[in-house]
């Protein structure tokens, strides 16, 4: 049988998706928290229009996808901030309107633009190249280190905006961190598991620690254990069943959430009997 | 009324309006330190408007803020102030334990570049020691009853070591048994000279507390209709209960008018 790591281009997908394992449900975590699941989700419409631009323009297509999903951060944050009540709406138009920005600028671009789009849509980890990963390692780190620095003030903003405001800690300036850090995922997290399902990789492992955990710290890191193991297990998987791996590795995270979930019910109920 | 201590919150002639219409108008308030002070009025009344004003969370159209003798504009000493919500909204949707919620209260941009000291974590424990919570320091904040919730949102205020803690509605929606648990809690805070502010429609079971009762009831050219020790004059007291939610409603009136 044929080793997965005879071949240089999975080793690197390899990097790639532990890396994206690693570093998605740590900022998936605070989204869950302020119930931003899908806000992921909205980033990666917005940076769709990012790669439909570079391939109009000719540009790279991870630093394009990159500025436009930190412009839609902003843009989101303000709306978020704003209007409170028609929040929704709004966003549900900037995500609307990045998926068919994204599509219309492909089709635009020359070539052959609107079908590579689909190895942005749902992943292309065969095509990670040396610079791709150095690039993703760069961002993961930065991530790492914000988090390291700010995660504490992140947490507070998470759990009551207003309270942490009156703890003198900025909360505009920490949501719009927020948002920024999911775009950063988001972009990382496109040559893996694709932008249609990036959000995934966010949510489902911090969803199906959650299950189990008393705490916030747990939940971060059993989170993180299931995304590395979900990211690597489902791209081997996906090697030797020849299936494509980002549907894989958010399958396994499912799996994963569906275990643990079976597994806390009834620990559940003995706790509601305990109370 | 002892007024000797330092001058905690200055409220001066604030008027704030939503939409053109008046929520307050020209409150005047001063509180010192170690006073413990209930803000009383109707729904709607504008408590919580004043509560936001003083703490920067509301913008105001005329009129002057101070906290500990500096302008709310240039005051950057949080770590003297606790809000005590009436709970943590992020804590029910992700697990967060009872340790988590208390050192929360200490998080702050000053600290951002270490972390939690030996000391402060030893804050924190006491604090939970204070309010009897320390056994349950490894539950989900959300599997406790809503009485021993709100007493771990006191331990984290105690914890911070505040000056000066605002606190909203602490007994809305706990049982008469819970709040003689917690007004043992506040108790040792006034004995520790701290200054509290209680937000509450419902004095029962913290009057004896009390040292300063301030009303609000919108409409007249001011906000502030009594500012004095408790009870309330009872021709306020039917004002102030007229919107009353609390459960079986006649209990506070007795926090009013004994």
């Amino acid at each position: 049988m044929t080793s997965i790591l005879d071949f240089d281009f999975m080793r690197r997908a390899l990097v790639a998706a532990a890396l994206v394992g690693l570093i998605a449900p740590l900022v998936g975590v605070f989204l869950v928290q302020r119930r931003l699941a899908l806000l992921g989700d909205g980033m990666g419409h917005v940076a769709l229009t990012g790669v439909g631009l570079a391939f109009l323009l000719g540009t790279a297509p991870i630093p394009t996808a990159m500025a436009a999903a930190v412009l839609g951060a902003f843009l989101i944050e303000f709306i978020r901030y704003r209007s409170r009540t028609a929040g929704d709406v709004a966003l549900a138009l900037l995500f609307y309107g990045g998926i068919a920005g994204g599509v219309m600028f492909a089709s635009l671009a020359p070539g052959k633009a609107s079908s590579s789009l689909n190895s942005y849509l749902f992943g292309s980890l065969s095509t990670v190249g040396e610079g791709d990963l150095l690039a993703l390692g760069a961002l993961c780190l930065v991530v790492v280190l914000v988090i390291t620095v700010l995660g504490r003030e992140l947490f507070a903003v998470s759990l009551d905006p207003d309270v942490a405001a009156v703890q003198g800690i900025r909360v505009r300036v920490m949501s719009t961190l927020m948002a920024v850090l999911a775009a950063v995922v988001v972009v990382v997290g496109m040559r893996v598991v694709g932008l249609l399902l990036v959000s995934a990789i966010m949510i489902v492992p911090v969803a199906a620690a959650q299950q189990v955990t008393r705490s916030f710290r747990a939940t971060a890191v059993l989170a993180i254990v299931i995304g590395l193991v979900a990211s690597v297990s489902g791209l081997v998987g996906s090697f030797y069943v020849e299936v494509p791996p980002g549907p894989t590795i958010v399958l396994v995270a499912l799996l994963a959430f569906a275990v643990l979930a079976t597994i806390a019910m009834p620990i559940r109920r003995r706790r509601r009997e305990a109370a | 009324m002892e007024r000797t201590g330092q001058e905690v919150v200055l409220v001066d002639r604030l008027c704030v309006e939503f939409d053109g219409e008046h929520v307050l108008e020209n409150v005047d308030v001063t509180i010192h330190a170690g006073e413990f002070v209930a803000l009383l009025g109707p729904n709607g009344s504008g408590k919580t408007t004043l509560i936001r004003a003083v703490l920067g969370l509301q913008p105001y159209d005329h009129g002057r803020v101070a906290l500990f003798g500096t302008p709310l504009s240039s005051f950057r000493s949080w770590e003297r102030i606790a809000l005590v919500p009436q709970r943590l909204p992020g804590a029910s949707s992700i697990p967060v334990s009872v340790w988590e919620a208390v050192l929360s209260g200490l998080i702050s941009p000053k600290r951002r570049w270490r972390p939690f000291s030996r000391a402060e974590k030893a804050a924190a424990t006491r604090a939970l020691n204070d309010v009897g919570l320390w056994g349950k320091r490894h539950a989900r904040l959300d599997t406790l009853s809503g009485g021993q919730q709100r007493r771990a949102l006191i331990a984290r205020a105690l914890a911070s070591g505040a000056d000066l803690l605002v606190m909203d509605e602490p007994t809305a929606g706990v049982d008469s048994e819970h709040v003689a648990r917690l007004t043992e809690n506040l108790a040792v805070l006034r004995e520790r000279g701290t200054t509290v502010i209680v937000v509450t429609h419902d004095l029962a079971g913290i009057t004896h507390l009390v040292t300063r009762a301030i009303v609000l009831d919108p409409g007249g050219r001011e906000s502030v209709v009594y500012d004095g020790p408790p009870p309330v004059p009872t021709t306020l007291s039917d004002h102030v209960h007229h919107h009353d939610d609390a459960p079986g409603g006649a209990p506070s009136a007795v926090g009013l008018e004994t």
